[in-house]
């Protein structure tokens, strides 16, 4: 599959809607559900990518989709999907149907995260999408416990005395590992095909699977055509490492013959801007990388 | 008519309703006192007596969240929950009812924290009372089961979920004699849940953000649909009375017509109430009961033409802190426009019992024309 390929898919979520120039969470939820030709039913946390698209009388999405609270998506979908096996069984239902839960980053590694705790753990055959931006965009960039290290946020902003926000991210990826669920992933948009083929493993396992995409934004302080590009920074720092994990196998999917410095990645944002010529911040968040990776580097060994 | 009576308590009887009914899915976590409905509806899906897919939840915010999608999935729902369970539900209760899903839940009346304590009081099921969802309150185990039944069509009719209420404990563990109708009569009265739209019939947005420019429309209609639900009460309780030969009314008048002195309350206390009614009968008081069973919607224009000249003591078992108690300010509302003697009492918070001498206190100060503006508190100590 090309990604030409991919993109003369039948849309599934159209334009009309209103997020903002340059937003990474369209793209991202256009070439995941063009993982799968069967029908699918999608949820949505409350958050930009269900505000933007569902403005009534008005909906961009193709397919049938339900917006319940901002913690509950994962639990909505376990609804859903259990709908449909009653209706199944009982005769009322023939066709295939494959079930969706989107949430922000705020809706999966905080508020919501009991609820995709559990909808993973009762082993519903669903696939939930965290589109990462890394704080609470929609109200305005907040930190959230996906925000970066030194970060600066409306909530955990650079001061006099403070430098941003002060501890390193929630591993939300790995918090999913070890439900020992069928499948999850972590994923970027600027590897569109290694998206597209996560997104297809993931419809096609049977029970939960999960995919972290991190999806750049522009309260990053980023120009609104920089999202790939910031993307690709983060997968070649190992920022934001894309690997996979299929029944507790590991697989990196892309690894750089050498490593961007993170300064690289943090000085195209405005939100580490405080911290480029703080030395002490900058080697302590490359320290965090660098263990990180080597950890995700020996958990693909064990697999071997 | 039918005439299978089985000895069960006001849980089971729940239970046993919801097995006729076959729901759909049932997504339950568990709490006291509302367990022994979500065990006894376990046991019917283990040994196959119900087709349901179960979803044991890890809360009961996601009980009422899998219940939404569930119910906008096309399918027949059903759950059940006490106290800080109902309040965990809180957030979802009204996008059910904004959703105009048709979701049928037991409530086993508790108090709310704090202080902590499992007994009965009505402060759950009160605090959720402004939230669009039509409530029903039960004396005891027949009228549980009863309700529920009733409370199924009325939802699917209404396109509104309903809550149906018993007493913690007092109802829900008590066991009584309850008359069961034959599966097949349930099966038939209740029909196929077949809804025009659903997420798996249609390309719909179920959750849309609303602006100024629509929201106040939408909610006028779900306004429009739970005045509505009054008529569609009675309707349906008309169909039901078919087949057990009970009235289900918004309320049930014992001994009223006649007489002077009136005590109004809800739940199982009405059976105490009752029976010192007939006592105190007896020795020629004329005294009666108001108990109202359907609480939202209220009907006050039928409330007002049955209290219209009496002397009024309202027993609330919950308190609104800072204004007037809940049944209290319904029934004070029905009657604005008429010099009614009114009188509020509240009793029986965190289980306190309710006896029979507590309530003779009460009419025999409506016999000798006591009345307060502040609120009296029954078998409270000093």
């Amino acid at each position: 599959m090309s990604f030409k390929e991919i993109a003369s898919k039948e849309k599934r979520i159209v334009s009309g809607h209103r997020l903002c120039p340059g937003c990474a969470a369209i793209p991202i939820v256009r070439i995941i559900l063009a993982g799968t030709d069967k029908e699918v039913v999608a949820s949505c946390a409350t958050g930009c990518l269900e505000v933007a698209t569902t403005i009534y009388p008005y909906s961009s999405w193709n397919i049938p989709f339900i917006h319940n609270a901002f913690e509950n998506s994962a639990a909505t979908i376990s609804g859903i999907e259990s709908a449909y096996n009653a209706l199944r069984k009982k005769g009322k239902i023939k066709k295939d149907v494959k079930f969706i839960a989107f949430g922000g980053d705020g809706g999966s590694y905080d508020i919501g995260l009991q609820a995709l705790s559990g909808a993973a753990e009762r082993g519903h055959d669903f696939v939930y999408v965290c589109y990462n931006n890394e704080g609470y965009m929609n109200t305005g960039h907040q930190r959230s416990s996906a925000t970066p290290y030194g970060a600066h946020t409306t909530t955990s902003p650079s001061g006099k005395f403070k430098k941003g926000n002060e501890t390193f991210r929630k591993d939300l990826t790995e918090i999913m590992v070890a439900h020992g669920i069928p499948y999850v992933a972590q994923a970027s948009l600027s590897h569109p095909l290694d998206l597209y083929m996560k997104a297809k493993k993931a419809f096609d396992a049977k029970g939960p699977a999960f995919i972290n995409v991190l999806a750049p934004c522009a309260q990053w302080g980023i120009k609104s055509d920089e999202a790939v590009e910031i993307s690709e920074k983060a997968v070649k720092s190992c920022f934001w490492p894309i690997y996979e994990v299929e029944k507790g196998k590991y697989k990196i999917n892309y690894k750089p013959d050498e490593k961007l410095p993170v300064i690289d990645f943090m000085k195209a944002q405005a939100r580490f801007k405080h911290l480029l010529e703080d030395k002490d911040a900058i080697e302590k968040i490359q320290k965090h990388i660098d263990e990180k990776w080597k950890h995700l580097i020996e958990l693909e060994k064990i697999g071997e | 008519m039918n005439k299978n009576k089985i000895a069960l308590t006001g849980a089971q009887a729940a239970a046993e309703a919801m097995r006729q009914i076959n729901p759909d899915v049932v997504p339950a976590y568990p709490i006291t006192p509302q367990t022994q409905i979500v065990e006894s509806f376990a046991h019917f899906v283990a040994d196959g007596k119900v087709e349901t897919e179960m979803i044991r939840v890890e809360s009961e915010h996601s009980a009422m969240s899998a219940a939404v999608g569930a119910s906008a999935a096309g399918a027949r729902v059903m759950t059940a929950s006490s106290s800080q369970g109902i309040l965990l539900m809180l957030e979802i209760l009204p996008i059910a009812s904004g959703l105009r899903l048709p979701i049928v839940m037991n409530v086993v009346n508790r108090a709310i924290s704090a202080p902590i304590n499992i007994h009965c009081d009505h402060s759950d099921s009160m605090a959720c009372r402004d939230l669009g969802w039509v409530q029903i309150y039960s004396e005891d185990n027949q009228e549980v089961y009863d309700n529920t039944i009733l409370a199924q069509k009325l939802a699917e009719k209404t396109e509104l979920p309903v809550m149906v209420m018993q007493d913690g404990f007092i109802t829900s563990h008590c066991v009584e004699e309850v008359e069961i109708l034959d599966d097949e009569k349930v099966k038939r009265f209740v029909g196929e849940y077949n809804p025009e739209t659903s997420l798996l019939k249609n390309n719909a947005t179920f959750g849309a953000l609303q602006l100024p420019d629509y929201n106040f429309e939408t909610k006028k209609q779900q306004s429009d649909a739970i005045e509505r639900a009054k008529i569609e009460f009675l309707k349906t309780g008309k169909e039901l009375s078919k087949l057990t030969g009970r009235e289900y009314n918004y309320f049930e008048s014992y001994k009223l017509k006649d007489a002077n002195y009136v005590v109004v309350s809800m739940n199982s206390s009405a059976g105490t109430v009752k029976s010192l009614i007939d006592k105190l009968r007896k020795k020629g008081k004329k005294v009666g009961l108001l108990k109202p069973v359907l609480f939202r919607p209220f009907p006050y224009s039928e409330i007002k033409a049955a209290l219209k000249g009496k002397k009024i003591a309202v027993l609330d078992r919950s308190e609104s802190f800072g204004a007037n108690p809940p049944l209290f300010a319904e029934i004070k509302n029905s009657l604005f426009d008429i010099n009614a003697k009114i009188q509020s009492y509240v009793y029986g918070i965190g289980g306190r019992e309710l006896l029979e001498k507590d309530i003779e206190n009460v009419f025999e100060n409506l016999m000798k024309n006591k009345f307060e503006e502040k609120t009296r508190y029954v078998g409270l100590r000093e």
